[in-house]
């Protein structure tokens, strides 16, 4: 079992670096980064002051080595170890240490890629979490009361108001929620982002909910279709029959019996789209105007930010790898036929 | 007249779909003793595990009809609520299925799945009931069950896991035990094993058993009595013996020509019966076998098409739903053919 | 002596079991074919017959080459095709076909019967296009299914006529070798024996040789005038058919005849000897050493541990056993 969880971690890292290359590469083949820092009033001196202080001139492949060193151990920039001494007697401040695991530094931002990305991290982390919660808690229940009461009314409308609401595009249920909900009618307070440590949880969580809802509708309205469907299938399977043949309540059979079996296969899909959540958290953000992720990415395209665009590709990445990982051990802890065979 | 232990009485079950009933077993009577067993055979979809999956209730909650009587210790089961049924099942009626690998549950230790029927119906601690279940495991034939009892149904070869079924199925001795194909699943020296198994813990706890196959072999090896069913309905019935060597309808006669029979000459040719079984959606007025029966042309005034044969004694003490007149035909358990003295 | 159709020598396949530790290597190996060898002739059948895990399956997966071999000969009508490549499998396709056990998830749900039977004739440009319907037709009217039926799914079909679409498939290449994977256990007992008999009929027509593979005793009685019994990757005797039912060498032949469950006999009593062999089959990874089955042999002796019995001829006539106490 640990052997397995070690394999798959050192599987994993592989394709991370096999992913940081494949991203570096199309980066830096579409020219030299320098020209995109270089500015309106880029002179050929500059530019290749730029170029050589940067290390922009070295071949691709130092500089994959010198990007994936900085990953393990850190680095300083500027990158170029002259013109960087030199710097650090005459105006030390500007001698920038990025600790492991480096994923670069913006010139143009004059920022660690490392600092921008934690600064913008908290939202969309917090948002995507507390999103994860709403739609796996509320698909999941009404997807086992839709396959409980299959056929009857009530079973009708869940699915009805599923595919409604599966049909809705994010950025209208965002606009919704924020004209009518918040403005207009003024049901919930006007979403603002407020860190925990600015005021506390309760403000944290109220700051959070609409833009929470609005992510997590479309995967809740997917989650309640695809959990009828597996807890269906279940309470087909022969196992199911034998529980009843024993003469177990109903709610045993269901309970114990059914949903253990359907909701397993909900956890490798759950991992994965909490995953893909955490990128594709842009449009929400945007239209509550809340500094996530999404905004810097959006940002950073606009600026032809390359470096930082490249870390969040990585992050993005490592995310989806990591939850494919977590989710595998997990899926062997539920399942025996899995950890034993 | 006092009844039997079991007696299933005018037993029908009806799926209504949207291209009309199914009707999976239509007026359907038998009885069965304790101590005795009750062969039933047929094909798929012949109706023989709809018809024993009532005697559980396991139609309950579903869109089934079931109409009829099933009469069982003195109590109709089909007129119990749904409690009522729920606590005879498991405790005094029990079933073991074809499959054993799908019909215990992947993710659960054999023992735990077996302590849950004994937790169910008995207020003992869990830790008698796993004394019980590895007494029960080791009463079934699993090496080492104090061992097993916290292993995987996946751990277990076919065989064993049918083991596990029939340990399952008899934790609260219960007076009758339903088996739905047990052993079809499984390699002819296993299925001898379980055969004998079965057997045993029948004589052991003088349970009555209704052995459900489509292996006449199987039947002719373990039953006192069998019930043929073709296409929802009962076309013969009686003792083992007297149905076997000299079955008195032309789909038994059938299914005992179609097998290949080890102790058979190879040189007779299989007669198969030609055809498929009919849709038991809209069956046809008339005998159910009448469009594979080689012999209605025997039969006057083409009844077989218009009018459905009673199940009325034939001349060796058995039933038989069928309008041939049985002076007509003989059938050579040696040979394993019917002669025919029509022309 | 003509060279016979297919003759195997020594087959061996041997599928490795990976360790489940960080870096995973090889520990073990299934032995799941350990030295088979037999002779099919041109026309005749075989049977091959043995419990789940005993090996027939991948026998059978070997000799049409769906897997390599790790060792061993498959000469067919000659030639050496163990380890041939794909080059020279293709042609070799048309000569070897395959009918599988479940009629359900062998044949493709989107394509119509004349597209799954005519397939073989696209791939090999057998028949000119034009001509291609009629052919199939006439495959469908061969193995008794309506042949206006062309256009149909399989879902529209019986098991039974499933089963004789994937009969008519293999038949489309004419091929003179038929591996037939347990062809009717998937299929009901009235419908079994149609089954049987159309596949007699066509061995009989287009003269073509069969290796049946089956765990049913009586139905390869019924069509095979030589039959082999496997019993962990080995054969353990090969006998004639009346040789081998009436007058079993091996052990676990008897025991496995003795276990078929018999109408005649339940009936009419007078029932043979009943043998129960006990437990499970052993590991194919670690079989037991010398005569893998003295595990549960009632006859087992000491030799039986240390020394591994080799098929030998038994007897007067042609039946072979692997044992060192043969039955008389």
């Amino acid at each position: 079992m640990i052997a397995f969880a070690i394999r798959r971690i050192l599987v994993g890292i592989v394709l991370l670096l096999a992913m940081v290359l494949v991203v570096f590469v199309l980066f830096f083949a579409a020219g030299n980064p320098a020209r995109d820092v270089c500015g309106k009033y880029c002179t050929p001196q500059k530019l290749a002051n730029i170029t050589q202080v940067y290390g922009y001139d070295k071949p691709i492949t130092y500089q994959f080595g010198q990007f994936v060193k900085g990953l393990a151990v850190g680095r300083d920039y500027p990158v170029d170890d002259k013109y960087r001494e030199a710097l650090q007697k005459s105006n030390p401040s500007l001698v920038i240490h990025c600790d492991a695991p480096c994923l670069g530094y913006s010139l143009r931002s004059a920022i660690t890629v490392n600092d921008a990305i934690a600064k913008y991290a908290p939202v969309t982390i917090s948002i995507a979490v507390y999103a994860f919660i709403i739609w796996i808690v509320f698909g999941v229940l009404f997807g086992v009361i839709a396959a409980v009461f299959k056929g009857k009314w009530l079973d009708r409308v869940i699915v009805g108001v599923t595919l409604v609401v599966y049909a809705l595009p994010t950025f209208f249920v965002g606009t919704f929620l924020l004209q009518f909900i918040a403005i207009r009618w003024k049901l919930f307070p006007y979403p603002r982002y407020v860190s925990i440590a600015d005021g506390g949880v309760f403000n944290w969580l109220i700051g959070l909910t609409l833009p929470a809802m609005t992510l997590a509708l479309f995967y809740m309205a997917a989650y309640v279709r695809i959990t009828r469907a597996f807890v269906l299938e279940s309470l087909s399977e022969d196992y199911i029959r034998t529980a009843r043949a024993k003469g177990l309540t109903e709610r045993v059979v269901l309970f114990k019996h059914g949903l253990r079996a359907a909701l397993t296969p909900l956890l490798s899909m759950a991992g994965l789209d909490f995953a893909a959540l955490l990128a594709g958290a842009v449009i929400t953000e945007a239209v509550f105007s809340y500094q996530g992720l999404g905004l810097l990415a959006v940002i950073s395209n606009r600026n032809s930010d390359l470096p930082i665009l490249i870390g969040l590709v990585i992050v993005a990445g490592a995310a989806v790898l990591a939850a494919n990982i977590i989710v595998d051990i997990l899926y062997a802890f539920v399942d025996p036929r899995v950890r034993l065979s | 007249m006092s009844r039997a232990f079991l007696s299933v009485e005018n037993l029908s079950v009806n799926f209504p779909t949207s291209d009309g009933i199914v009707r999976a077993t239509d007026d359907l009577s038998y009885t069965l003793e304790r101590g005795q067993t009750l062969g039933i055979v047929g094909e798929s979809g012949s109706g023989k595990s709809v018809s024993s999956s009532a005697i559980l209730g396991l139609h309950r909650n579903t869109n089934a009809h079931v109409s009829g009587a099933i009469w069982f210790g003195g109590t109709n089961l089909l007129a119990l609520s749904d409690d009522e049924m729920r606590e005879r099942r498991g405790k005094e009626v029990a079933m073991i299925f074809q499959d054993p690998l799908s019909a215990l549950h992947p993710y659960y230790r054999v023992g735990d799945q077996i302590s849950e029927a004994h937790l169910a119906h008995n207020r003992v601690s869990k830790r008698a009931a796993r004394a019980r279940t590895i007494e029960m495991l080791a009463r079934v034939g699993i090496p080492q069950p104090d061992r097993r009892v916290d292993d995987y149904p996946h751990q277990f070869s076919g065989g064993m896991r049918q083991r596990v079924m029939i340990a399952m199925a008899l934790i609260n001795d219960p007076v009758l035990l339903i088996a739905d194909e047990p052993t079809t699943a499984l390699d002819v020296t296993v299925q001898a094993q379980i055969l004998d198994l079965l057997q045993d813990l029948q004589k052991e706890f003088d349970t009555a058993l209704i052995m459900i196959t489509h292996d006449l072999g199987v039947i002719a090896e373990i039953a006192d009595d069998v019930l043929v069913m073709y296409a929802g309905r009962a076309v013969e019935y009686g003792s083992a013996r007297a149905l076997l060597s000299q079955p008195a309808m032309p789909y038994t006669w059938g299914l005992i020509q179609s097998i290949p029979d080890v102790s058979r000459s190879v040189d007779l040719p299989l007669r198969p019966i030609p055809g498929n079984p009919p849709s038991l959606l809209n069956q046809p007025a008339g005998c159910p076998f009448y469009a594979r029966c080689d012999y209605s042309k025997f039969v006057a005034d083409n009844r077989c098409a218009t009018e459905l044969p009673e199940l009325a004694p034939a001349s060796y003490g058995h039933l038989k739903r069928c309008h041939l007149k049985e002076e007509l035909s003989v059938y050579d358990t040696q040979l394993a053919v019917v002669e025919t003295g029509a022309n | 002596m003509a060279t016979p159709l297919l003759e195997v020598k020594d087959l061996v396949m041997h599928f490795p079991v990976k360790s489940r530790s960080v870096i995973s290597r090889t520990v073990g190996h299934v032995k799941a074919v350990d030295g088979v060898s037999f002779t099919v002739a041109a026309g005749q059948s075989l049977g091959l017959v043995g419990e789940s895990g005993c090996g027939k399956t991948t026998t059978g997966r070997l000799i049409t080459r769906l897997q390599k071999p790790t060792s061993g000969q498959i000469l067919f009508e000659g030639r050496d095709i163990a380890q041939a490549g794909p080059r020279v499998l293709k042609p070799l396709r048309r000569e070897i076909q395959m009918i599988f056990q479940d009629p359900y998830t062998s044949l493709n749900p989107r394509q119509t019967v004349g597209e799954i039977v005519g397939a073989p004739l696209v791939i090999h440009k057998l028949v000119p296009s034009n001509k291609r319907l009629a052919h199939v037709q006439e495959l469908l009217e061969v193995v008794g299914l309506n042949p206006e039926h062309y256009n149909r799914y399989p879902h529209e079909f019986s098991g039974g006529q499933r089963q004789r679409i994937g009969i008519a498939r293999a038949l489309t290449l004419q091929p003179k070798l038929l591996v037939a994977d347990e062809p009717v256990s998937a299929l009901d007992v009235s419908i079994q024996a149609q089954v049987i008999n159309l596949m007699q009929d066509l061995q009989r027509e287009f003269n073509i040789a069969f290796l049946f593979i089956a765990h049913d005793l009586s139905i390869v009685r019924h069509f095979c005038p030589e039959i082999a019994v496997m019993y962990l990757g080995k054969i353990v005797e090969k006998a004639p058919r009346e040789e081998l039912y009436e007058h079993p060498k091996h052990p676990y032949t008897k025991a496995l005849l003795s276990a078929v469950p018999n109408i005649e006999q339940a009936i009419l009593g007078g029932r043979r000897e009943r043998i129960r062999l006990s437990g499970d089959v052993p590991s194919p990874i670690n079989p037991p050493s010398g005569c893998r089955f003295r595990t549960r042999c009632w006859k087992a002796q000491d030799i039986c541990a240390t020394e591994e019995p080799l098929l030998r001829r038994v007897g007067a006539g042609a039946d072979e056993a692997a044992c060192h106490f043969p039955e008389q």
